[in-house]
């Protein structure tokens, strides 16, 4: 029954959002669709550090890595194979990737993991840089689109559906909440089977999973390269939605954006990674677009002294990884929780300790650890 | 030859330019186990300070007041918003993102009072040239060299011989034991923050001397090519981070001089080159080339 309800639950935000195309314009449908990349990029960096306890600063080389793999594979350029293998070609290159770098990402530990894929990014944005045969160097290429079946997600011929005119926007949508739906079962699969138990062991300590039968350094690697497995299906769907990539996008505040986001959403939870996704993403872009009707900014390119929207939108995200960090360190999932307490809490005053049905009930995956092996 | 002894030159220079910044990450993971992402945009506070005020008070008065002022903002970004996050290993990771929203916040902020231009910080070597034998040498950058040389000796003393690094170290080998001792954890960590914060505005006067133009927006991101340096020496060892800096200044210096004869790794590789050597002492040594050797204890 209460499996059912679960069900049920789940399945009204996927009629909404499946709904939404049919109500809102391109630029909401680009906004959704950028936080469903990132959402797909930030579960995978969420299963390393959140889960794992590494800190990765490289998953911008990993979405480079998918984007530009996609780009190549599929573009006249490169071997020029259908785009939807050249998707999964390049998600398995990032995964590849990521299992190159696993010398260093099996071994180094924690905070020194992290100023170790900062290398990645660097060396990365000088090889895309570099390789201009491949990669269309500074100025980058443009993205082929894909296509499945016959059905292209670009602009198109004018599809309609419902007297709702399809174009690229709508159409590709439907593809990010595809995907999205597909990393968040896996991700949450993941989590909550032996691979999850075992990352969470040892992330709480090494010692005790290595005594357990965890096998430490295979499981960092697997995590490495299962998280640049989901950076690299970001980066493929980042890069369809911008059409076109370019080395500088992929720069290390990209990666700092990641990390914001897993740790605004709150770590270890996958659902906490898409909140946080949603947020990282969405307020610079509706920042610009309301600059005039917010107070104290200006609007874009209205000259020296004011306060233009994106720097507002910089010291408002700044701000915001310090407040939730100081004021509630388990994210925006940890406030959800308490909130869903004290509404259960308020809803059966006198019984509701004893009764394990009015307590919420903790994530599986959001167990938060007390210790650190440093 | 000449090449040589320039490259070697440059790279010591660079080197205890880095050995600056590397030293104050060091000094802040040691005291809190904090890796400061904030410390591009000290550097850059220290650095806009003193191209705003070396008019009025000259560049030795600028240079005083803008260490002091960036010590005492290092100081209180420790002891307003990172101390109240906690202290056990897990919140130093907490703590380590909640510098990145710090350093966003200070950037933006001093970014948007840069703006495009480039800013002299009136020092007094201008772009002078000293003659030394066989190679000519900028004065800013024998300048470099020496100061770095005084400020790390200072720091090093302070270390061994103050009761503040008496206490530092106390806390660095054993928290709880030192705490239990009578080692105000809370001011020892507050210091080493002030410290890290002195030394990266020292740090900015060099990086914005000759033969850089000058102090530009993006002149904090060079804080980052220490994070190698102190990696590769091993975070908590400050004679590590010293090493550490000198492998990458020097790594550096001559991947940019013998740039011709890299080619095959494309232009530029000297920016990116600290970051390839790091990978590598990581590969054989995962915990830096002067890490103490720990037993795991459960």
């Amino acid at each position: 029954m209460s499996d059912l309800l679960r069900r049920g639950r789940l399945l009204i935000p996927v009629l909404l959002l499946c709904a939404l195309p049919f109500y809102l314009d391109a630029f909401w449908l680009r906004i959704g669709l950028f936080s469903m990349a990132a959402a797909i990029g930030a579960v995978g960096l969420g299963l390393l550090s959140g889960t794992a306890g590494q800190l990765s600063l490289g998953h911008a080389f990993f979405l480079a890595v998918g984007a530009y793999g996609y780009v190549w594979l599929a573009g006249d350029d490169g071997p020029g194979l259908p785009p939807a293998v050249a998707l999964v070609l390049a998600v398995l290159l990032a995964g590849a990737a990521g299992g190159l770098f696993s010398p260093v990402a099996g071994r180094v530990k924690g905070i020194y993991l992290g100023v170790a894929t900062l290398a990645l990014v660097f060396l990365g944005h000088h090889v895309l840089l570099t390789a201009d045969s491949v990669t269309g160097g500074f100025n980058g290429s443009s993205v082929p689109p894909l296509e499945v079946g016959g059905f292209a997600f670009d602009q198109g011929d004018g599809l309609a559906v419902l007297g709702v005119p399809f174009g690229a926007e709508e159409r590709l949508w439907y593809l990010g909440l595809a995907l999205f739906a597909l990393t968040w079962f896996t991700a949450r699969g993941l989590l909550r089977g032996r691979p999850g138990r075992a990352l969470v062991a040892l992330r709480d300590s090494e010692t005790a999973a290595a005594v357990m039968g965890v096998h430490v350094a295979r499981y960092r690697s697997a995590a490495f390269v299962v998280s640049s497995m989901y950076a690299g299906l970001a980066g493929v769907l980042l890069a369809l939605a911008f059409r076109r990539v370019v080395p500088d996008y992929f720069s290390l505040a990209l990666s700092v954006d990641y990390l914001a986001m897993i740790v605004i959403g709150g770590l270890g939870s996958v659902a906490g990674a898409t909140a946080g996704a949603v947020f990282v993403t969405a307020l610079p872009l509706l920042m610009t677009r309301y600059a005039d009707q917010l107070p104290l900014v200006a609007a874009p390119g209205s000259g020296d002294g004011s306060l233009g929207p994106t720097e507002a939108a910089r010291y408002l995200y700044g701000a915001a990884i310090v407040v939730i960090l100081l004021f509630a360190p388990d994210g925006l999932t940890g406030l959800a929780r308490r909130a869903r307490a004290r509404l259960a809490r308020r809803r059966r005053p006198a019984s509701a300790p004893s009764d394990p049905g009015a307590a919420p009930r903790p994530p599986a995956t959001a167990v938060r650890a007390k210790e650190h092996t440093p | 030859m000449t090449g040589l002894i320039d490259s070697l030159f440059n790279g010591l220079a660079l080197g205890s330019v880095y050995a600056l910044i590397a030293l104050g990450f060091v000094t802040i993971f040691k005291a809190s186990g904090v890796l400061s992402f904030a410390h591009g945009s000290l550097l850059l506070l220290g650095g806009y300070l003193i191209a705003v005020l070396h008019d009025e008070l000259g560049f030795a008065g600028a240079l005083a007041l803008a260490v002091l002022v960036t010590a005492a903002v290092a100081g209180l970004v420790d002891r307003v918003v990172l101390q109240r996050i906690g202290a056990d290993p897990h919140a130093a990771h907490v703590a380590t993102i909640a510098t990145i929203g710090i350093d966003i916040v200070l950037v933006t902020d001093l970014a948007r009072r840069i703006g495009g231009d480039l800013l002299t910080l009136g020092d007094p070597w201008g772009d002078a040239v000293t003659d030394l034998g066989p190679a000519t040498v900028a004065d800013s950058r024998i300048a470099a060299i020496t100061v770095s040389a005084l400020a790390i000796g200072g720091a090093f003393a302070l270390f061994r011989f103050t009761p503040w690094g008496l206490s530092l170290r106390a806390a660095a080998e054993d928290a709880e034991a030192a705490a239990l001792m009578g080692v105000r954890l809370t001011r020892v960590r507050m210091l080493a923050w002030c410290l890290a914060g002195a030394l990266a505005a020292l740090a900015a006067v060099f990086l914005a001397a000759f033969p850089a133009p000058g102090l530009e927006r993006t002149t904090g991101q060079i804080a980052l090519k220490a994070f190698p340096a102190a990696i590769l020496g091993g975070m908590a060892s400050p004679v590590g981070a010293l090493v550490g800096s000198m492998v990458i200044g020097l790594t550096e210096a001559f991947t940019a001089g013998y740039q011709s004869d890299l080619h095959v790794l494309g232009e530029g590789f000297g920016d990116v080159a600290p970051y390839a050597v790091m990978v590598l002492v990581l590969l054989v040594r995962p915990a830096g080339l002067f890490a103490a050797k720990g037993a795991a204890r459960v």
